[in-house]
């Protein structure tokens, strides 16, 4: 139990991308089954725990404490897991001489009933020591909050075995924890498991972008040219009565979007791009479908106002034939057949962009008819549907970067290689009516410049401090003076939660403007015009 | 009889009873209000009016009663200031020698008398030099801790619990969130990350005086060998240490001049928290941020700071050690100075103890 708690203690503090996966191959090499697994179910939320809910935990510790010593605390730590860990009265002589492991704590809180699942919590409480006990308290409220997602699990699986994380993809559905077999394939053991689940999800095959002189190699005749539309990526997979609808990861999203879900009548696998709207009469824009994205539940209404559709880009499985051996060319040709026995509400076709030669592409790629297309996708025609990312069958050739100016405003301090240079930047653009104008944050960034300029912007943080907040400080920005940064991004969606009412997607910078006076930054109209089309 | 001025004016009426009176009629006219007289809080610090002498005062005045150290509480200025012979010496180093008009050691244990008030200093634990103050005055003793802790450290002498009417305690870590685990689990962790990454540098954030020390001497103790680097804000106080007996091992200053950024691969590196926010940083390679302080036991409060790799070290008393240390001392009466003092307070209450928070200013957490 220790093992996995010091696990998500380093989980927490550790902010980097690698230096969590070297965390986490590390405890599966170490730990044993079926401890590994029941953590890895745990971080993918594939644990489940019925007995015991959050709230039982405030009043189990206010019949151990006094409750206003117990508000002080939870006002101060902020986070409820935490405060029981640390507050939870030790009592002397009852921690366990042989600390239990994972695997036992979670056969008693999955073996207690309803009744006795308070009984059983303090129980383990009362055994374990202050990490321990916050361990047990994150598997009983589910949802870890460790900065690890169930995707960087999988790779870190697949780095674990020196597998190919789509294997590890394509395997996950059929499993469950605690993954006795995935790990003994992992580690050479045993055979690779075989799947005998339906409708698995299958690896998506992904593009790479058209990099400088890419094109001038290839010839226009051998690739066909499709919009690529800014949605979700998506696989609708139906087999046997069972209908799945996976992300590009893997993650089965069949829940939020059971509108679509009940129109899957076949069996077979489509790849394509979720939207909402009505195919036969308009697409929505991001900012509808943004409606239907992170919500726990759909309601009716919210299904009705914005419908989800799938637009079809392949055909990877039709009744038992497998089609991904097949050119692009021959599963175009099936799909086509294949989307008029389909509900034409909720399927239709990915049209082809036709074009002569690549400056007539480059036109339309400029100028998409629609604001959910971000590019033009080019395929070849003589591909076959492989996982990943291979170079050479598939391209993607995204429409320019939208770019505003705004004026840097305040700089936090990185991490790592990055720890004593200010390099997350929040920067703003001009509000207000004139001779009032204000600055108001639109974004933040943290990429996009380089060595030589994030240490250039670093002496300028240092040089116009008006106010420190720990990590963070805010830097001198008014009419008359701060730095201009040009921001760019990739679209930008309404945001609530900013009190700009805007939030980019992907913002980085794309060049520092030391040049131009602050006054002259963008105004937040601007930014809205984007917004409105 | 400046000494009775003094009491007349706090309470009018009480010189008419006379020196002479009987002894517990005072005391019970005075319940409440004797140890208030005997020391209370001024903007300049905790004052003695009959002893005219102030204990870690802020601001500059004719006579101060020095408990550590640590900058909030040792300041420069003072007409006179009687410490411990370590607490003068590490005050001299910060602020060089003529700190104070005139300075008088105190031994540990012997008793002084400023103007018919007794005062004696006693160990307390916190960093070398450190004391509690003991004020004794017509049969009542009233200790003011300074900042204290429970746990063993090989920098300095154990904390010794005084019996006392009124005890006067810090409250840094005065929630029961703050539990302090044993000081080496902390140290073989980071000897244990050490070990796990040896192409980075560990930076550890610890504070100047003691704190910086006692994780110098605890890496020694856990067998550590090699040359620990500091900063050089570190040099001065780590060289006094070790000419007081505190083997703290091979330290090497932490400077460009003393290798490549390579030869810091592996490397233990010590310094004060704010320099690893610094410019000076940029000499390790790819570090890990390591912070040596009772705060880290709260996560976010290491992860907001970029802390990655959090030692929950402390040099005060957690909640444990403060609720035992108050009842060991016996006192009647808990006067609770700088830190979280409701949650302490309240806890006396539910134990039948009398508290109060002082609301002292100026104090900050230098010392964690």
């Amino acid at each position: 139990m220790n093992r996995f708690a010091e696990l998500l203690d380093c989980l927490v503090l550790t902010p980097s991308r690698n230096g969590k996966l070297t965390l986490l191959v590390d405890y599966f090499r170490t730990v044993e089954d079926p401890d590994r697994g029941l953590a890895l179910a745990a971080i993918t939320g594939d644990l489940k725990i019925a007995a015991v809910k959050p709230a039982m935990l405030r009043t189990l510790v206010t019949e151990r404490m006094d409750p206003v010593l117990f508000g002080y605390s939870y006002d101060y730590v902020g986070d409820l897991a935490e405060t029981v860990s640390l507050v939870w009265p030790q009592t002397p002589g009852r921690i366990a001489n042989r600390e239990p492991t994972l695997g036992e704590v979670v056969a008693k809180l999955q073996a207690a009933s309803r009744s006795d699942g308070p009984k059983v919590l303090t129980g383990l409480l009362d055994s374990a020591g202050i990490s321990a006990r916050f361990a047990i308290i994150k598997l009983v409220t589910g949802g870890l909050r460790i900065g690890v997602s169930a995707r960087l699990a999988k790779q870190a699986l697949a780095d674990f075995g020196k597998v190919d994380v789509a294997e590890i993809e394509e395997l996950w559905h059929g499993l469950s924890p605690p993954y006795t077999a995935l790990f003994a394939w992992l580690e050479g053991k045993a055979e690779k498991p075989r799947n005998t689940a339906l409708a698995l999800f299958r690896p998506v095959m992904l593009s790479n972008p058209v990099g400088d002189g890419d094109l001038e190699k290839l010839d226009p005749a051998d690739y066909a040219a499709e919009w690529k539309w800014d949605g979700i990526r998506v696989q609708a997979v139906a087999e046997g009565g069972i209908r799945r609808l996976y992300s590009r990861t893997g993650d089965d999203v069949s829940g939020a979007f059971p509108d679509l879900a009940d129109a899957m009548h076949f069996s077979a696998a489509l790849d394509g791009e979720l939207l909402v709207g009505d195919p036969r009469e308009a697409t929505g824009t991001f900012s509808d479908l943004q409606q239907r994205l992170n919500r726990k539940t759909v309601t009716p209404k919210m299904q009705q106002q914005y419908p989800a559709f799938m637009r079809c880009y392949d055909l990877l499985q039709i009744g038992e034939e497998d089609l991904r051996g097949l050119s692009f060319r021959e599963r175009r040709g099936r799909l086509e057949a294949f989307i008029g026995t389909l509900d034409p509400s909720r399927f239709d076709l990915s049209p082809f962009v036709d074009f002569a030669n690549w400056q007539a592409l480059e036109d339309l790629r400029r100028a998409p008819p629609h604001p959910i297309i971000e590019g033009v996708m080019l395929k070849r025609w003589d591909s076959p549907y492989v996982a990943g990312r291979p170079k050479g069958p598939w391209f993607k050739w995204k429409r320019d970067p939208h770019t505003v100016d705004a004026v840097l405003m305040y700089a936090q301090r990185g991490h790592g290689k990055r720890s004593s240079f200010y390099s997350d930047y929040t920067f703003g653009v001009w509000s207000g009516p004139e001779g009032a104008e204000e600055l108001v944050p639109v974004g933040k960034a943290y990429f996009g410049f380089t060595d030589e300029e994030l240490k250039q912007i670093d002496k300028y943080v240092r040089d116009n401090t008006v106010e420190r907040f720990g990590p963070v400080r805010s830097v001198r920005a008014d009419r008359d003076n701060g730095l201009v940064l040009e921001v760019a991004f990739e679209g930008l969606n309404r945001s609530t939660r900013h009190k700009s009412g805007v939030a980019m997607r992907f913002p980085r910078i794309s060049r520092l403007r030391w040049d131009k006076p602050a006054n002259e930054a963008d105004r937040i109209e601007t930014l809205q015009a984007l917004l409105d089309r | 009889m400046p000494k009775l001025n003094r009491i007349e004016q706090a309470c009018p009426g009480v010189s008419s009873l006379g020196q002479q009176a009987s002894r517990d009629g005072i005391i019970s006219y005075l319940e409440g209000m004797r140890a208030s007289d005997l020391l209370h809080p001024r903007p300049e610090g905790l004052y003695c009016p009959p002893g005219d002498f102030f204990i870690d005062p802020v601001r500059p005045v004719n006579r101060a009663l020095i408990t550590h150290g640590h900058s909030d509480h040792a300041r420069s200025g003072h007409g006179s200031v009687l410490a411990t012979r370590q607490t003068l010496d590490i005050m001299a180093l910060r602020y060089g020698e003529d700190f104070a008009g005139t300075t008088q050691a105190a031994m540990l244990g012997e008793t002084i008398s400023l103007d018919g008030v007794s005062v004696s200093f006693h160990p307390a634990g916190h960093v070398l030099g450190s004391a509690q103050i003991a004020v004794e005055h017509q049969g009542r003793r009233v200790v003011a801790s300074g900042d204290y802790k429970r746990q063993k450290d090989a920098t300095c002498a154990p904390f010794e619990p005084i019996r006392c009417d009124v005890f006067i305690t810090e409250a840094t870590f005065g929630l029961p969130v703050f539990r302090h685990p044993p000081d080496t689990e902390e140290i073989a962790r980071l000897l244990k990350s050490a070990g796990q990454f040896p192409e980075r540098s560990h930076l550890v954030g610890a504070y100047a005086l003691g704190k910086a020390q006692r994780v110098m001497r605890l890496l020694r103790d856990a067998g550590y060998d090699k040359p620990l680097y500091i900063h050089g804000a570190l040099a001065k106080l780590s060289e006094y240490y070790q000419s007081q007996g505190i083997d703290l091992g091979e330290l090497e200053p932490a400077t460009v001049e003393s290798g490549g950024k390579q030869d810091f691969a592996g490397a233990i590196v010590v310094g004060p928290p704010s320099a690893f926010a610094d410019r000076w940083a940029r000499r390790f390679p790819d570090p890990i941020s390591c912070f040596a302080s009772g705060w880290m036991r709260i996560r976010q409060r290491a992860k907001q700071g970029g802390v990655e790799l959090p030692l929950i070290i402390s040099d005060h008393a957690d909640w444990d050690e403060l609720t035992a240390t108050i009842k060991e001392t016996g006192a009647g009466e808990i006067w609770v100075t700088h830190g979280r003092e409701e949650a302490l307070v309240r806890w006396c209450e539910l134990e039948g103890i009398a508290a109060r928070p002082l609301h002292l200013v100026g104090y900050e957490d230098e010392g964690d």
